[in-house]
């Protein structure tokens, strides 16, 4: 079995449907990143002064930029996998002879492409708004391609998961957007009080966005390292579990 | 050598149904086998399962010879499968449709395009080949399926209820494209509803009911075991009245058509004769198609008193 062709298959097809509905897919993230770096950026950031040492629009950058990645990433697989489940086509995968590990594959590679040109298009956008001279690359780039990995993964169990296109919502509406707003995207968690700096601590979307800050603008409220052994931690155990799900069938097959 | 061996295949579902209770049977290579059966008999499931689509619970399907536990990919290739329902993305297009589903195969993209190009002009899709899939009639939507099971040249082509909701025209032409396809040496399962569809189409059959296999023969035994068989007979010059012959049960469906029964013992002959004695002119003679269904109510009365009469002596 020629693995490499069926994997480049799947993330053909997933990329040529989210480039396929662009309007629905790549442009609405460059509207409201726009928007956010227009209003708390420009408007309210001057009022806000320097953030860790940096202006505050600078430091809103790089937080908006890995939203951006995050949203975009688990939003397609979710979606697309949930689609292809919904629609049915899934048999098409499940007759033919492609190990689970490539499904997965050709999935997450989907998502992590949509995250990345998101990623970057953002990126290009903030230029209107501000200067930036990149900290470290290879940690900025790291940080992007593994922050999509694993919302990527966690958009794919949930798709498998999912019963109904509620379930897709459920997820992103009331776990993501929450943990990404409150994962240090807008602030530094030295504002916190102590508790709610502890309470912070749990949340993993504040690893990587102060890993990708360090990267763009080498500022961290976290330890550069930690950050990646627990998002790295996190990549293992959805890529178990993910295999595990497709392996059993569930949510896929009776 | 066996295109499907399948022993003792059970299957229960989450809600506790049970829809296969140990089933055993063999399809030969080159074979054209149609398995029939009620609704909720367990006809899909058995499909399901050879294709993967299915957890099983128990017991194993070989597909030429090749486990599909132990040898998953050798046995996957061996098998297409046109399903009974639209499952193809309905916003891609047909091309790029059956061009994917050479690509789970690991195919070579160009070796894929030409693979779904000579699938699409065999299926007369290649004019439609950059529509997309939604906007095709439901004959073509279903001739789209064909071809891509088709796609990676499988020896063994399964088809869930191919007629279902397709009308004449369509289905005499697949028909027709199927038997071809057996010619050439691809090995058939179907499942149907149409048992006229089997009766033409088949030369062997199972029949499931309950989960359970209740006949598994050819189909010249099976039609040998009919004691009558009815025919239509459609005269040139119309009849107010029914004849009364001596030795064949007649009957009128209107002045230009009757329905004879002739027993086996009998022959067309005699009937000729008498229907010549009446004055009768025959312009066209044809099988009443459904002397299978007779056979298959038949097959699942017998059993239904054998279960009767096994309880009350138990009782």
């Amino acid at each position: 079995m020629n693995w490499r062709i069926a994997y480049q298959t799947i993330l053909r097809r997933e990329i040529r449907r989210f480039a396929r509905i662009w309007p629905q897919t790549l442009l609405p993230p460059v509207i409201t990143t726009s928007l956010y770096f227009l209003i708390f950026g420009t408007l309210i950031g001057e009022r806000i002064g320097d953030m860790d040492g940096k202006p505050y629009m600078e430091y809103l950058v790089p937080g908006i930029i890995l939203m951006a990645v995050i949203s975009n990433s688990y939003n397609n697989v979710v979606s697309s996998f949930y689609s292809t489940k919904f629609q049915r086509h899934i048999e098409e995968l499940l007759i033919a002879p492609v190990p689970n590990w490539v499904i997965l594959s050709g999935y997450v590679s989907g998502g992590v492409a949509r995250g990345l040109i998101v990623g970057f298009v953002v990126a290009l956008v903030s230029g209107f708004f501000t200067q930036l001279n990149v900290h470290h690359y290879g940690v900025a780039a790291a940080v992007m391609v593994l922050t999509a990995i694993l919302f990527a993964l966690a958009g794919f169990i949930n798709a498998t998961l999912a019963n109904s296109f509620d379930d897709v919502s459920i997820i992103p509406n009331f776990v993501l957007t929450p943990l990404t707003y409150l994962g240090g995207v807008f602030y530094s968690i030295d504002l916190l009080p102590d508790f709610w700096q502890k309470i912070s601590l749990v949340n993993p979307i504040l690893y990587m966005v102060n890993a990708f800050r360090y990267g763009l603008i080498g500022v961290s409220d976290i330890d550069v390292v930690t950050a990646f052994l627990i998002v790295g931690l996190f990549v293992v155990v959805l890529v178990l579990t993910s295999l595990f799900l497709l392996h059993r069938g569930i949510g896929i097959k009776v | 050598m066996n295109a499907l061996t399948i022993r003792d295949l059970r299957k229960t579902y989450p809600n506790g149904f049970e829809a296969l209770k140990g089933i055993s049977m063999d399809v030969t290579e080159g074979d054209f086998f149609a398995l029939l059966g009620p609704n909720g008999a367990g006809k899909s499931t058995t499909i399901g399962i050879v294709c993967s689509l299915v957890n099983k619970s128990g017991g194993s399907v070989s597909v030429f010879g090749h486990d599909l536990g132990r040898e998953r990919d050798l046995a996957k290739r061996c098998i297409g499968l046109v399903p009974q329902e639209i499952n193809f993305n309905q916003f891609e297009q047909v091309m790029d449709i059956v061009v994917t589903q050479a690509g789970y195969y690991g195919i070579e993209p160009e070796e894929a395009g030409d693979r779904a190009e000579a699938c699409l002009r065999q299926l007369g899709l290649w004019e439609k080949r950059d529509s997309v899939s939604r906007s095709l009639s439901g004959g073509m939507k279903r001739r789209l399926m064909i071809a891509r099971a088709l796609v990676h040249s499988p020896r063994l082509l399964m088809l869930d209820e191919p007629s279902a909701g397709v009308d004449i025209e369509i289905r005499r032409s697949m028909w027709e494209f199927l038997e071809e396809l057996n010619r050439e040496g691809t090995t058939i399962i179907l499942t149907t509803h149409y048992l006229e569809e089997a009766e033409s189409l088949c030369r062997h059959i199972g029949i499931i009911d309950h989960g359970q296999l209740v006949e598994m023969t050819n189909m010249a035994t099976l039609l040998a075991d009919l004691h009558t068989e009815s025919f239509v007979l459609d005269l040139t010059i119309p009849v107010d009245h029914l004849p009364d012959l001596v030795n064949y049960h007649i009957e009128q469906l209107d002045p230009t058509t009757l329905i004879v029964d002739v027993r086996r013992e009998q022959d067309i002959n005699g009937l000729f004769r008498e229907l010549t004695d009446h004055n009768l002119v025959v312009s066209s003679l044809r099988n009443k198609s459904n002397r299978l269904e007779q056979l298959f109510m038949r097959l699942l009365d017998e059993k239904k008193r054998s279960a009767d009469s096994d309880f009350s002596s138990e009782g």
